[in-house]
């Protein structure tokens, strides 16, 4: 076993060392711009580009003149819900969206309210993170233009019933965005079955290197339009100038294409090795509890809060594995993590929380450990705990008053 | 940002861990903080003569907020009383060279010894014939 231990794969992933042998030739022998059509070089770089586009398309079930290029999800993510609001502001300006979302979306919305460029809806979610399709159809307005919903969370894994929200937007016409960033390359994603017009998601999440992502944009039923937020040679049909990473681009394309052979096989054996971790630790541990839907998502996914014990010291504790909280102290904010408060958890439960990020290159020896250096971890802080003492002593905690300033 | 030694080291070694009774005899509790802070300790103090002779933590926090409450009982042990009033979130933060973001760990440190120490002067002042 490698240590320290990668379990944080929702932040990122390493590289396949397929993705990165089949991206090398493109930095130094193949290294045209993809913009030269006069000579070899552009040639040769156009054509990896397009193979790339193909792949990218073909785990989507899209067309391959549908993918653009951007720098990440969170670029796609801007371009999507800017680039609709430019060019459909007369027809309106309401978005819906849910307080789960990434930060990408939800900043790029406030920051579109603040210019009074939009309104926009956040609706909440249910105890298990899940999005109700009932009410994305009840915020509709007549001048509602889009409606953002994330496939899967990244700090829960609760997959939302995409679509079914795919199917009210279509029957009011107004445009769907999803940022699809954790569900593709992991679960299937069909951008016609669940009726998405818009699509984010990026490399690094699956195998693939950072730098590089893409935004799915619909070209029949409907002809989708954006209006570019990257000016400066018409690149990506308007869309999105900029030359073409090429290198990254073919490692998105190969990172696109191993997913999907691998997808069925690397499901079981990842849910298999997610549900032992989970099933191990909530045996040996009393009062730790699951957040999010407890079927409904990611293979790879486990959340779990320990009560009694605050996340960062967890993470101290088992500082050979890495992983990551939604504990106040690991943020750089001071603030609890805001997909825990939105589940109406608690605040005490959210600086109690670890995320597991189970992928590809994880073994079951790394899981065995993990499971025995989290119940270690865990049983020794709570010995450190006044709350778990008090618990133990049969305080009721919530009706003591604290002494907080 | 990586842990600083003297944290970790506290971490995996606190000093002092654990509990008296609270209503034993020459000690002072001090609870401070609040569960939905993510921060909550305890501190005790064990007084004789004027001179706190043991101290104990238990802490619900991070690595540094725990660290802040093991150092806080460290250096508690063998002070008067007085001498306990003076000492200093700062000094706190230099010894365990905490970064601006931990700073309020260390506050809540000093917090929990004053409570301690305020505790400790409420159960004297109590008591009919003063301290053993």
């Amino acid at each position: 076993m490698k240590f320290p231990i990668f379990l944080d794969n929702h932040s990122t992933t390493p590289m396949d060392p397929r993705v990165l042998e089949a991206m090398l030739p493109y930095f130094t022998e193949k290294f045209g711009n993809a913009a030269s059509r006069n000579h070899a070089f552009g040639w040769a770089a156009e054509e990896a580009v397009e193979q790339a586009r193909k792949q990218i398309a073909r785990l989507i079930k899209a067309d391959s003149k549908e993918i653009v290029f951007t720098s990440g999800a969170t670029e796609s993510d801007n371009l999507a819900l800017k680039g609709v609001l430019e060019m459909y502001k007369e027809k309106g300006t309401h978005i819906i969206t849910a307080t789960t979302e990434h930060r990408a979306v939800l900043d790029t919305a406030k920051s579109l309210e603040a210019k009074g460029l939009a309104t926009a809806t956040y609706l909440s979610v249910d105890k298990n993170g899940m999005v109700n399709p009932q009410d994305v159809e009840k915020a509709i307005t007549d001048k509602t233009i889009l409606i953002s919903v994330m496939l899967a969370n990244n700090e829960i894994g609760t997959i939302n019933p995409v679509q079914e929200i795919g199917k009210i937007a279509k029957a009011r016409g107004i445009l769907f965005h999803c940022d699809a960033t954790q569900g593709v390359g992991k679960i299937p994603v069909d951008v016609q079955a669940m009726g998405i017009d818009l699509m984010s998601f990026s490399a690094h999440k699956i195998y693939g290197p950072k730098g590089i992502g893409a935004l799915y944009v619909r070209k029949r039923n409907p002809r989708v339009r954006i209006a570019a937020q990257m000016d400066g040679g018409g690149h990506e049909r308007g869309m999105r100038s900029g030359t073409l990473a090429v290198p990254l681009i073919v490692g998105f394309g190969k990172a696109c294409e191993v997913c999907e052979q691998e997808m069925t096989s690397e499901t079981a054996r990842l849910s298999k090795m997610r549900d032992r971790l989970q099933a191990d630790i909530m045996a040996a541990l009393e009062e730790s509890y699951l957040n999010g839907h407890p079927t409904n998502r990611l293979p790879g996914n486990l959340n779990i809060s320990f009560a009694y014990v605050e996340g960062e010291s967890l993470l101290m504790g088992m500082k050979d594995i890495a992983l990551s909280s939604g504990s106040a102290c690991t943020s750089a904010t001071l603030e609890p993590s805001y997909v825990l408060r939105a589940l109406g958890v608690g605040t005490e439960l959210a600086h109690s929380s670890i995320r597991f990020g189970l992928g590809r290159f994880n073994t079951d020896d790394e899981i065995d450990y993990t499971i025995k250096k989290v119940i270690e971890v865990v049983t020794k802080l709570r010995e450190m705990s006044p709350l778990y003492e008090m618990a133990k002593e049969g305080v009721d905690l919530k009706s003591v008053q604290w002494a907080a300033h | 940002m990586s842990y600083s030694d003297k944290v970790v080291d506290h971490f995996n070694n606190p000093r002092n861990m654990g509990s008296f009774k609270k209503d034993e005899d020459g000690v002072g509790t001090g609870m401070v903080g609040a569960p939905e802070c993510g921060d909550v300790m305890k501190l005790q103090i064990k007084v004789q003569n004027d001179t706190i002779i043991d101290a104990k933590f238990k802490t619900f926090g991070c690595g540094s907020a725990i660290a802040s409450s093991s150092l806080a009982t460290e250096w508690l042990k063998g002070k008067t009383i007085e001498e306990a009033q003076k000492i200093k979130n700062t000094d706190i933060v230099q010894e365990l060279n905490l970064p601006p973001v931990k700073i309020h760990c260390s506050v809540l440190a000093e917090d929990a010894i004053k409570a301690a120490l305020a505790d400790y002067q409420k159960k004297t002042d109590a008591q009919p014939t003063g301290t053993k």
